[in-house]
């Protein structure tokens, strides 16, 4: 069994298991924090992005300067912004045979796989993820297509040159395999090779092994998956929650007794409890409002968004805030907040009762009704009529290098009155921040990560308690700046194996039995006989039949009748022929008794010595020879045939036929 | 007994022998007692007995084999204590043999009433009572008693337990008490055999190997030493001394904990002088021998004692010390002494007594730090205090919780894994870090302390009940911290903490979690009340948001929310810190703080902030608020206006207390009453007083008053009462008032009062003029009035004859009255 690890991303995976002659990819996260090397994607020409001064080396030589940018002491590519896909080289892509998704942000890289490698396998994932998943490629795909820029550098990708380049440009890995961002129609070919599943349901991958989607209680439809033969179970874990937000719960028990359990997608903020974070949001929202600044939150269209208009929902009125209007804005606003109403299957109890009373489930409905919530497309249009300040406005992208956000960054960006809250985990702040600088307005870091924490997956494998457990290598030591922090690691025994990009990895552990099945018919006819208290012993004579991963123990052909034609001649063709089988021999031989029986035959002279395996008899005067040991017993005379025979009857009469 | 009573006694005893008849109510036995001790207190057990022979039919009675409840037989026993304790009451007892058949092995100890826990706390109880001379010594001997008592140590049921120990001690004092109160040189083998016997048991389970019978001891030997100091507990101790001390050669030391109050109880005792008899000796050892969790109660009690060897309590204090040492030896950066502990100490331990278990090291930890908490304080505390240390073990673990500390070993980080995020050590350190702020600290210490707060007020993650901790704590340091010798203004360090510090004051007054926000507006209310009038906090003040979010809080969803901004807006604006503020319905419109809290006065729905208002408002009139000061009457009467109409009698109650400063501040302050006073006081003249009235009238304050006075909440009436009574007083001088007795508006004014007293409160008063009132204060009966408030509400019903009848009633003897019970 074999992992292929095709991302260094804890949290947006992608990996490959080999498992009994099946091939598995394991989510396939788009590692998108490479755009932050890019300039943003403003929406309205930015004189300021514009002009801002071309980079040249040291020497003075400026033939970089129309792909590079400079920006307060920060380098940017100035081009369209690019993706770094998952390792493509290290396996062929072509032969997998299935992908499991485990949540929404976990396919991104999904069209790049299934479009441009061959791919010819199926896609598994719930209905929300493959949802809200297209969702987000839409408005990924929006946000770049909408502002479309002539220009793609490429000369800063050169080995010799990216030597030169300042960092972070200069320690970018892999740049050469980053890719522009995928179009909607190989959106659509990409998801239409999905096939949905539901919680629990089991899928069988050609007969050899069965797949399981669970509730991992992170995100609509997010799941955990068991992979499973009859004796081996692989649990793959990614993106779990146990916080109680708007998810289905996470299912724990059905993790129990996994030979390996693979670990990713921990929360990426060990050290924010989220509902701190939560309240810290809402103090610096309401300080900003109430001192008449605007709020920016760049976010994904779905997700945390949810649980924060939740929240102001309950806040707003206590604070006072009633009257201060809240923006939406996302090409895809309106649906997601209207599919997270309909995926009631999906939410958690709470939730899921308040369908049948009938209420919707989130109340941003209530929001939305009572006109404190807006929703638009994009910030064209009735948005720009109804737009009234101070307010708060939730938009993507939250890399805030494309989408609205860039608008609202270069608009209330020179206020300190105004403050921008990253609640999104996925980028730093500090960098996302960097093309914007000299920035006046406030900034506060408020990341809202509920995927599990490391106290909680200690917990965890502790209750599931699983052989061995695979793991990115950052969850195998403390964060390079909390070195003193062993509280922030995966700590389990045996010790965690880890994987880092492009590694492969074998899995310890054998396969050691195979399921076979026997017919009924075959079954009745077996005579078993206990050798041991508990253990019974048949023989049986049988044809192994084996298709499609399954095998099945038949009974052998009839034997051949003495009657000729055509239909005996057939049947003899296709059975193959059966030897008259030799009894099965079992027991031990005690050496004592066995002396005492060859003395009775009329052997003299016996020696016994002991061997690290048993005894050789040495029957001095015959020049005979017996080795007995644990699983064997040779007789060694020489070129005495008779002499042979009798003594091989005598060892019979200690052992047991069958 | 009045003889009403005597009249009901018999019925009721008739039902109390009756098992058909079950009393459901047994507070009503409890009650029935206590009334029975009352009497027998002040005259004869054996008068009463033989004026009502039904008490000894009872007590005979419950004797007989029946199906009587436990209660019954419980209250029997103990009431037949109260009646023999008084000797010759006893002997009237003994003599019918109706003690040994209740308390002796023929009575329910042998019958299967003693099952029941009720019935064996009455066979103690009755017995306790019993035993006060020596005929009872004598009787406990014959019946054996003694013995069931010492078995009764170790009941099943806590009470029966403790109860079988105290009276165990009250038998071995009573039996010293004949004897060996002359002789204190009296060796304990010539002691009573009462007292040998308790103290052979007591020997007996010290020997024992059994944890219990061991605590039973060490208990029993704790309350003696607790409450008796004469001469024989010095005996006594001598006596048993090896044997305690014996016990600690065991390992683990058995019943750790008693034995530390019983060490504890001997040392505070002043019947014995403590170096004579090995007693510092012993808790030298008891304290190197018990564990870091045991020995911090008994380090504590040692340096609380007033006489005690300096080594001892080094000793002491080195023990109290340990957790916060080790904490600091695990997160220092390099080796060397920590300074809280001595090198030689420091290196003989480790870190690994405080990491086993989390629940452990968290408990031992928030005990060390409560322990000093309660030391820092008393005189006796130990000299030299390591302040300087001890600051830093405190900073130090608040900083492990938060996740801010880097130790450097692997046991540092094993700590640090261990406490992080714990609420509990983080409060008992916030404590301990306000109580520290009493002495000072070297400067960068007090830096490190100041940073570690602000860290505590800014982190997301405080929990509400810490973050209220961190603020009062903030508040403590800013109190001590140095300042200019005659400048009552914060330094220039505390000024610049103070800036970074408002704006997490602003963020957390907008905090979605109500207690953060409530526990915000108190910290600001503290810090403007000591620092408001100072120019460098009301610059830092003034430029932040934060006067304009407290004025919004007014309007806070949550009612505490609202009280504490109340106090905050009234304290921000009696220093002239308020901007004003806006009117909702009119942006940009503004209105006073004064009408702003008239509105919440008005219209609140809630009782926390009108309360908090009219407190804000009586603070104002005292010291003359700007708002006030322009048109105080008319201040007065609207507050006293809609006070009077409140629901809540604790904002009535607080109009009386504006009322009284309004009163006091238009008379005058009252004059001296000093024994002393060199001039006889002078009479005021008539003209002016009925003149210093007039405002008093004008404002309506005694309509308020006189309303208040039939208040059906009795505070409230007895607030008026006395406000009238002083009135009454301060213008009784004035004799030389004409008396407008006779005219027709005081005789309307008494007719209106006699109408609100019935609760026809409908028809005002109208206009008052001073010599009306005046009147009709002298006329109103308002001792008797205060006398008649003065007496609790039950106080009719609480008469020993009302009881009996509640008794009867309730088994339907008395049936003409069922109906007035309930």
């Amino acid at each position: 069994m074999k992992l292929y690890c095709l991302s260094g991303h804890p949290t947006l995976p992608c990996n490959v298991l080999k498992f009994k002659s099946t091939t598995i990819m394991l989510d396939c996260g788009l590692d998108m924090t490479s755009t932050l090397n890019f300039l943003p994607l403003p929406l309205v020409q930015s004189p300021r992005l514009s002009n801002l001064p071309g980079w040249s080396l040291k020497d003075g030589n400026a033939f970089l300067d129309k792909e590079l940018k400079e920006c307060s002491g920060h380098v940017f590519v100035d081009s369209v912004p690019e993706f770094c896909l998952p390792e493509t080289e290290l396996i062929d892509l072509s032969t997998v045979d299935v992908i499991l998704i485990s949540n929404y942000h976990c396919m991104m890289a999904l069209p790049y796989i299934t479009e441009h490698t061959g791919f010819t396998g199926t896609v598994y994932a719930t209905e929300p993820t493959v949802q809200i998943g297209r969702l987000l490629m839409e408005e990924l795909v929006n946000f770049i297509e909408r502002v479309p820029k002539a220009q793609s550098a490429s000369l800063w990708k050169n080995k010799d040159i990216q030597r030169l380049l300042p960092s972070p440009l200069k320690d970018a890995v892999e740049v050469s395999t980053w890719r522009r961002c995928y179009t909607m129609q190989e959106v659509n070919s990409a998801l239409s090779k999905i096939q949905l599943v539901g919680y629990s349901q089991k899928i069988e991958l050609f007969g050899a092994v069965q797949v399981t989607p669970l509730s991992s209680g992170y995100a609509l439809g997010s799941s955990n998956w068991i992979i499973q033969s009859h004796y081996e179970k692989v649990s793959y874990v990614s993106g779990s929650s146990l916080l109680t937000t708007h998810p289905q719960p996470m299912d724990q028990a059905s993790l129990k007794n996994s030979d390996v359990l693979i670990l990713t997608g921990l929360t990426q903020i060990p050290t924010a409890n989220p509902d701190g974070m939560v309240g810290e949001f809402c103090s610096n929202l309401a300080l900003t409002v109430r001192n008449g600044g605007n709020v920016l939150v760049p976010c994904y269209p779905s997700g945390v968004i949810y649980d924060l208009l939740e929240c102001l929902y309950q806040y707003i009125d206590s604070a006072g805030l009633s009257n201060i209007p809240f923006y939406f804005i996302s090409p895809v606003a309106n649906s997601s907040l209207e599919f997270s109403q309909i995926f009631a299957e999906w939410l958690c109890h709470n939730k899921q009762t308040k369908v049948y009373l009938p209420e919707p489930p989130f109340p941003h409905a209530e929001l939305i009704q009572t006109n404190k919530l807006k929703h638009y497309p994009s910030l064209h249009g009735d948005f720009s009529s109804d737009f009234r300040q101070p307010c708060v406005v939730f938009t993507g992208h939250p890399s805030l290098r494309f989408g609205d956000v860039v608008h609202f960054m270069e608009l209330w960006g020179k206020s300190s009155l105004n403050t921008v809250i990253f609640t999104e985990p996925d980028f730093s702040y500090l960098e996302a921040l960097a093309p914007y600088q000299p920035l006046a307005m406030k900034c506060i870091y408020c990341p809202i990560d509920t995927r599990l924490n490391f106290i909680q997956v200690s917990k965890l494998l502790k209750e599931v308690q699983p052989l061995h457990v695979v793991c990115p290598e950052q969850y195998t030591q403390p964060p390079p700046a909390q070195s003193h922090r062993m509280d922030l690691m995966i700590d389990c025994q045996p010790p965690a194996m880890s994987y880092r990009r492009a590694e492969v990895l074998a899995l310890p552990f054998k396969r050691r039995y195979e399921k076979i099945e026997i017919m009924p018919e075959l079954a009745d006819a077996l005579v078993p006989m206990e050798i041991k208290p508990g253990i019974s012993l048949a023989t049986v004579s049988a044809v192994l039949h084996t298709k499609d991963n399954k095998h099945v123990l038949q009974p052998p052909p009839r034997p051949t009748q003495p009657s000729s034609g055509k239909k005996r001649k057939r049947a003899s063709e296709d059975i193959p022929d059966c030897k008259v089988l030799k009894p099965l021999l079992s027991g031990s031989i005690p050496v004592e008794q066995f002396v005492q029986t060859l003395e009775k035959h009329g052997f003299s002279d016996i020696k016994v010595e002991d061997t690290a395996k048993g005894h050789i008899v040495l029957l001095q005067e015959a020049e005979t020879l017996i080795q007995i040991e644990e699983d064997s017993t040779h007789i060694i005379c020489d070129n005495d045939e008779m002499l042979r025979v009798r003594l091989r009857d005598l060892v019979l009469k200690f052992l047991q036929k069958f | 007994m009045d003889p009403e009573c005597s009249q009901l006694l018999p019925a009721l005893c008739a039902v109390l022998a009756d098992p058909r008849q079950p009393m459901a109510d047994d507070t009503c036995l409890e009650k029935l007692l206590d009334w029975f001790k009352t009497i027998t207190e002040a005259g004869s057990s054996l008068l009463l007995l033989q004026e009502n022979p039904c008490l000894v039919e009872l007590l005979c009675h419950v004797l007989k084999p029946q199906d009587l409840s436990s209660r019954v037989l419980s209250f029997s026993l103990r009431l037949t204590g109260v009646f023999a304790a008084q000797e010759d009451c006893f002997q009237y007892l003994q003599q019918g043999e109706l003690l040994p058949r209740l308390f002796g092995e023929a009575g329910p100890l042998g019958g299967a009433a003693w099952t029941a826990p009720t019935v064996r706390s009455g066979w103690i109880q009755g017995l306790r009572s019993l035993a006060q001379h020596p005929s009872a010594l004598h009787f406990l001997a014959d019946c054996g008693a003694v013995d069931t008592i010492f078995s009764l140590q170790g009941d099943s049921s806590l009470f029966v337990a403790s109860a079988a120990g105290q009276l165990l001690v009250h038998i071995l004092s009573l039996s010293m008490r004949g004897p060996a109160e002359g002789l204190p040189g009296l060796q304990a083998d010539d002691w009573p055999a009462c007292a040998q016997k308790i103290v052979g048991h007591i020997e007996e389970s010290l020997r024992s190997m059994a944890a219990p019978q061991i605590t039973q001891a060490l208990n029993v030997l704790t309350t003696t030493f607790g409450h008796c100091h004469d001469p024989w507990t010095q005996v006594l101790w001598v006596r048993l001394h090896p044997l305690v001390a014996a016990l600690l050669e065991k390992d683990p030391v058995p019943a750790a904990h008693s034995l530390v109050d019983l060490l504890l109880s001997v040392a505070r005792s002043p019947g014995l002088s403590s170096s004579s008899c090995g007693l510092w000796e012993t808790l030298a050892q008891t304290l190197s021998h018990l564990s870091p969790t045991q020995a911090g109660l008994l380090a504590l009690g040692i340096l609380k004692l007033q006489d005690c060897p300096q080594a001892l309590r080094a000793q002491a204090f080195a023990v109290l010390l340990q957790p916060l040492a080790c904490v600091l030896k695990a997160t220092a950066q390099g080796p060397g002494p920590s300074g809280l502990l001595d090198s030689t100490v420091a290196d003989s331990m480790t870190a690994d007594m405080l990491l086993p278990s989390k629940a452990a090291c968290v408990g031992l930890l928030c005990r060390t730090l409560a322990h000093l908490e309660l030391l820092l304080p008393l005189p006796q505390r130990p000299c030299p205090w390591p302040q300087a240390s001890l600051l830093g073990a405190a900073v130090t673990l608040l900083q492990l919780c938060g996740g801010s500390g880097s130790p450097a070993s692997d046991a540092g980080r094993q700590l640090c894994a261990l406490l992080l995020g714990c609420v509990r050590v983080q409060r008992a350190a916030l404590d301990f870090l306000g109580t520290l702020s009493q002495e000072t600290g070297p400067p960068e210490l007090v830096t490190q302390v100041f940073a570690v707060l602000l860290e505590y007020l800014r982190s997301p993650d405080s929990s509400p009940t810490v973050l209220k901790k961190a603020f009062q704590a903030t508040f403590r340091w800013l109190l001590s911290s140095p300042r200019t010798p005659g400048c009552l203004d914060l330094d220039s360090h505390a000024l610049l903490f103070l800036r970074e510090l408002l704006p997490v004051l602003q963020k957390r007054l907008c905090s979605p979690c109500w207690e953060v926000r409530d526990s915000g507006l108190e910290f600001l209310t503290q810090m403007t009340r000591r620092w408001g009038a100072q120019a460098g906090f009301r610059h830092a003040l003034l430029a932040s948001e934060v006067p304009r979010l407290t004025e919004q809080l007014l309007r806070d969803p949550e009612s505490y929310v609202r009280a504490s901004a109340v106090t905050a807006m009234g304290q921000l604006s009696s220093q002239g810190l308020c901007v004003p503020p806006a009117i909702p319905e009119h942006p940009g419109g503004q209105q006073s703080v004064l009408g702003e809290l008239l509105h919440i006065l008005s219209t609140d729905s809630e009782g926390f902030p009108r309360r908090a208002v009219m407190q804000v408002f009586t603070q104002w009139l005292r010291d003359s608020h700007a708002d006030v000061v322009g048109d105080t009457e008319q201040f007065v009467a609207g507050v006293l206006q809609v006070a009077g109409q409140d629901l809540d009698w604790e904002v009535r109650a607080q109009g009386l207390e504006l009322a009284l400063v309004f009163l006091e501040q238009t008379l005058g302050p009252p004059r001296s009453h000093c024994p002393y006073a060199v001039t006889p006081p002078v009479e005021a003249p008539a003209g002016p007083l009925t003149q210093a009235l007039q405002p008093l009238c004008r404002v309506r304050l005694f309509e308020f008053a006189f309303r208040a006075l039939f208040d059906c909440d009795r505070p409230v009436a007895q607030k008026s009462c006395d406000l009238l009574l002083l009135l009454r007083a301060r213008t009784a001088s004035s004799s030389s008032l004409q008396e407008p007795r006779n005219s027709p508006d005081v005789a309307s004014v008494e007719a209106a009062l006699q109408r609100w007293r019935a609760g026809d409160q409908a028809q005002p008063l109208g206009d008052l003029e001073p010599e009306v009132v005046l009147a009709v204060l002298r006329s109103m009966d308002l001792e008797g009035l205060r006398g008649a408030l003065a007496e609790s509400s039950d106080h009719v019903e609480k008469s020993p004859q009302s009881l009996l009848q509640d008794m009867l009633a309730t088994v339907g003897i008395l049936g003409e009255n069922e109906a007035d019970c309930y």
